[in-house]
């Protein structure tokens, strides 16, 4: 008896032994190419749609275009090489750093202050980023270029807008986009699937092969195509747009009297399913990194 | 027959407590399989199925709020049939307060989930209301029953704390306990009504960071505090009795908790008009209560291990001789240690998060401290179930090598998950983004593991006691027979206590 149960005990432990380590998604990259341009921009035209978990009627009475994917590795070394050349930002210890004229500050409770400065973009030994510099000029990994631009903190994400001459989405901006007028409560309809989305467990392909904490999918991967047998299921948003659930939380651009945090939305890979929920939110320092945010822009009309 | 089995379930303190943490556990099973690893399993995916459960998306909150809600009733529940199990009162109150609050904690419990699983029919969420408010006038009753200042209820015995006048501080800590309790439930339900009988639901957690909250959102976020807060406290002073707790360290550790209680409801409540300062005033009857729960800790392995010894006949032993008294019965000693270890997950994490919050955690992603946030009270739910679980078993009879067994796996593996869900909570103070699956992977592995073989010997443990109501002759008849309900009703001012655990109230209360 005595020993059964010292075996139990130790089960956990042998347990342990088993779980594997993650591969590091650099040494495994799968390339698709899944056939959706990520130049690609849609238009939300003008209206009321329903906003948040209680569908509180909102109007947001100007049409605007927004991209069609998240912003991908290659589409950000090629601006990175442009605001080189144009000096709009510049590296500095190992780090792309760019200004920033800075917050209001408030002084509320938690509050901290984000002053005028240069601040940082990416850093160029961060392990998780998927892009080359050589010295001169920025490239995207190989088997990443079509994958969503990571390690990207809010400063670079709203340079990269801005310099392409747009903007990060607003809240509200990026919601409707994602939801359309419906009230639905996933980009694309009323349940979640593993074939809808990339999020913690969907047992994509890439779970397979680096953990069920997995790794980016190449931008609009969800929209129909079958990948080395794994079939999806087509899952635009009311307007078009791919990944606006799951792969990367994505950055937007509201800036919050009393709050120096920047709000992200769409949930993620390494996230369960329930916060790929349109109205979900995630928010942190400007200055964060992660493997599992990254952004997309928004322009109005004619820009 | 039947009719002296369900007088049994439904009439008998040991029955009741058999009944609601037979309702918990069913909950618990097939609830449990709805989320975590459960989800990726495919499982949930097949209880969905299988019982037609309808998941709306845009209903996850409101359903959580329900599910939390049928949970904490029958907590409560089990907490009110142990209190009116162990405190002397009359025969017609305890009578009423248990019945009230069964058929309250049975409503809200069906009703609720009913509602907020399979349709909604709004007519089940009018019972629902209907179940919580019986709670609470139960929870009105219990608290005129606990009324300490009759004489009846005055102490003689110098050994447990009392006024000059004969006041007993132990019942009156319950009594505070228990109008805190009222007041903090009405705390929640005038806003839940306000706000539609909560058809606005929203997560207090999905709140964190924003800078300006509403009165509404911070009377509920103060309700769900001071509630937890509130059960951990009427079960610390539950185990107390259970442990005969006297002596000095009594003395002392019942106006702690009196006051500690009162302040830490005061703070709850302040949290709406003085939020920056209400945190202060919790801190400090946090430490009243939490010193209190130290002298009940110390009283008890003194107890223990005195008697252990005495077992033993050895007068003095060693520092190993008396680690082997304190070890001795893992249902005692479980209940207590559980207050310690409680402290490594949810005190010291508390304290720590709150000291480091701009620091470290509030550099983190919102969602990484919102797993902190879900994670300790979690933690802090299901360690105050333990402690539950360690008395009922006791309660029950549990002697020999099944208490052993049952007392070490709830200790071990309870231990094991609790330990390793505070590790996932805080891994990205030793962990990259990138780098966490193998720790992920560990600490959701030693959850599942440890909260898996709780709820195993859990199903074995009330697989005996349903075998047992089978019996002509089982325990159940003992156990009606020592609480004297095989037998015509008692007389109406008896004050017994049908636990029969508290020498004070049998032997020493003035009538």
């Amino acid at each position: 008896m005595k020993r059964t149960f010292l075996w139990l005990l130790l089960l956990p432990v042998f347990a342990i032994g088993c779980a594997a380590p993650a591969t590091s998604p650099a040494e495994s990259p799968l390339t698709f190419d899944t056939g959706i341009n990520p130049e690609g921009w849609a238009l939300v035209p003008a209206g009321e749609f329903l906003r948040g978990l209680h569908d509180l009627e909102t109007v947001v009475d100007y049409d605007y275009e927004i991209m069609i994917t998240t912003v991908t590795n290659a589409q950000y070394a090629n601006y990175l090489n442009e605001a080189l050349a144009a000096g709009a930002i510049k590296i500095v210890d190992d780090q792309v750093v760019g200004y920033y004229p800075g917050d209001e500050f408030h002084g509320y409770r938690h509050e901290e202050e984000i002053a005028a400065d240069d601040w940082p973009h990416i850093s160029l030994d961060d392990p998780g980023l998927r892009l080359r510099y050589d010295g001169k000029t920025f490239s995207a990994m190989n088997g990443y270029e079509n994958r969503p631009m990571v390690q990207v903190t809010w400063f670079g994400a709203r340079s990269y807008c801005e310099f392409t001459g747009g903007r990060l989405p607003t809240e509200v901006e990026w919601e409707k986009a994602a939801r359309g007028t419906d009230g639905r409560p996933f980009p694309w309809g009323h349940e979640i699937q593993p074939e809808n989305a990339n999020y913690y467990s969907s047992h994509d392909i890439f779970e397979k092969i680096v953990g069920k904490l997995g790794d980016t999918t190449p931008v609009g991967f969800y929209n129909g195509n079958t990948y080395d047998g794994f079939q999806t299921i087509d899952s635009p948003s009311p307007y078009g747009l791919y990944d606006m659930g799951g792969n990367v939380w994505q950055w937007t651009g509201d800036i919050y009297e009393g709050a120096h945090y920047r709000y992200m939305r769409g949930g993620s890979k390494a996230d369960y399913g329930y916060n790929l929920r349109v109205w979900t939110r995630n928010n942190s320092h400007p200055d964060y990194v992660s493997p599992n945010v990254g952004f997309r822009c928004v322009r109005l009309p004619g820009d | 027959m039947l009719t002296k089995r369900f007088h049994f379930l439904f009439q008998s303190t040991k029955g009741l407590v058999l009944v609601a943490v037979a309702m918990i556990s069913l909950v618990t099973a097939l609830w449990g399989m709805l989320s975590g690893p459960m989800v990726e399993w495919g499982v949930t995916d097949a209880i969905v199925n299988l019982t037609g459960m309808d998941l709306v998306p845009a209903e996850r909150e409101g359903r959580i709020i329900l599910l939390y809600h049928t949970i904490a009733v029958t907590v409560v529940a089990i907490e009110v049939y142990l209190i009116t199990g162990i405190l002397p009162m009359r025969d017609h109150e305890r009578t009423m307060i248990n019945g009230t609050i069964t058929v309250g904690y049975l409503t809200t419990m069906i009703f609720g989930l009913w509602f907020g699983y399979f349709g909604h029919n709004f007519v089940f969420h009018g019972l629902y209301l209907f179940g919580l408010s019986l709670v609470f006038f139960a929870g009105i009753l219990l608290t005129i029953a606990l009324w300490p200042f009759r004489k009846e209820y005055y102490v003689k015995d110098p050994a447990y704390a009392h006024t000059r006048r004969g006041v007993d501080l132990e019942r009156l800590a319950f009594f505070t306990m228990a109008v805190a309790t009222l007041g903090s439930a009405l705390f929640g339900a005038v806003t839940g009504s306000f706000w539609g009988s909560g058809h606005e639901a929203f997560l207090a957690e999905d709140l964190i960071r924003e800078p300006h909250k509403t009165t509404l959102q911070l009377a509920i976020i103060g309700h769900l505090h001071i509630m937890l807060t509130l059960i951990g406290v009427a079960i610390a002073l539950i185990i107390g009795r259970w442990f005969d707790f006297k002596g000095p360290l009594h003395k002392i550790a019942m106006p702690f908790m009196i006051i500690g209680t009162l302040i830490i409801t005061f703070g709850a409540w302040a949290v709406v008009p003085f939020e920056t300062i209400a945190h202060y005033i919790i801190y400090g009857g946090s430490v009243l209560v939490l010193l209190s729960g130290l002298f009940l800790v110390i009283f008890a392995w003194r107890k223990l291990i005195r008697d252990g010894l005495a077992e033993k006949g050895i007068e003095k032993g060693n520092f190993v001789q008396g680690l082997k008294a304190l070890l001795r019965d893992p249902l005692r000693f479980g209940s207590t240690w559980q207050m310690v270890f409680m402290n490594f997950n949810v005190s010291f994490v508390g304290i720590f998060v709150a000291v480091k919050l701009d620091e470290i955690f509030r550099v983190w992603p919102a969602r990484e401290e919102r797993i902190i946030l879900t994670g300790h009270w979690h933690v802090l739910s299901a360690i105050i179930a333990t402690i539950i679980l360690f008395y009922y078993a006791d309660l029950a009879g549990l002697k020999g090598r099944a208490r052993q067994i049952f007392g070490w796996v709830l200790i071990i593996a309870s231990d094991v998950a609790f330990g390793a869900a505070t590790v996932f909570e805080m891994k990205r103070l030793f962990v990259s983004e990138a780098e966490q699956q193998p720790i992920v992977n560990m600490t959701m592995l030693l959850i599942e593991i440890g909260l898996a073989l709780v709820l195993i010997i859990l199903a074995v443990f009330m697989v005996w006691r349903l075998v047992d109501l089978f019996k002509r002759k089982g325990r159940w008849t003992a156990e009606l027979a020592e609480e004297g309900l095989d037998t015509l009703p008692k007389s109406p001012i008896s004050l017994t206590t049908p636990l029969g655990s508290n020498p004070k109230s049998e032997a020493e209360v003035q009538s």
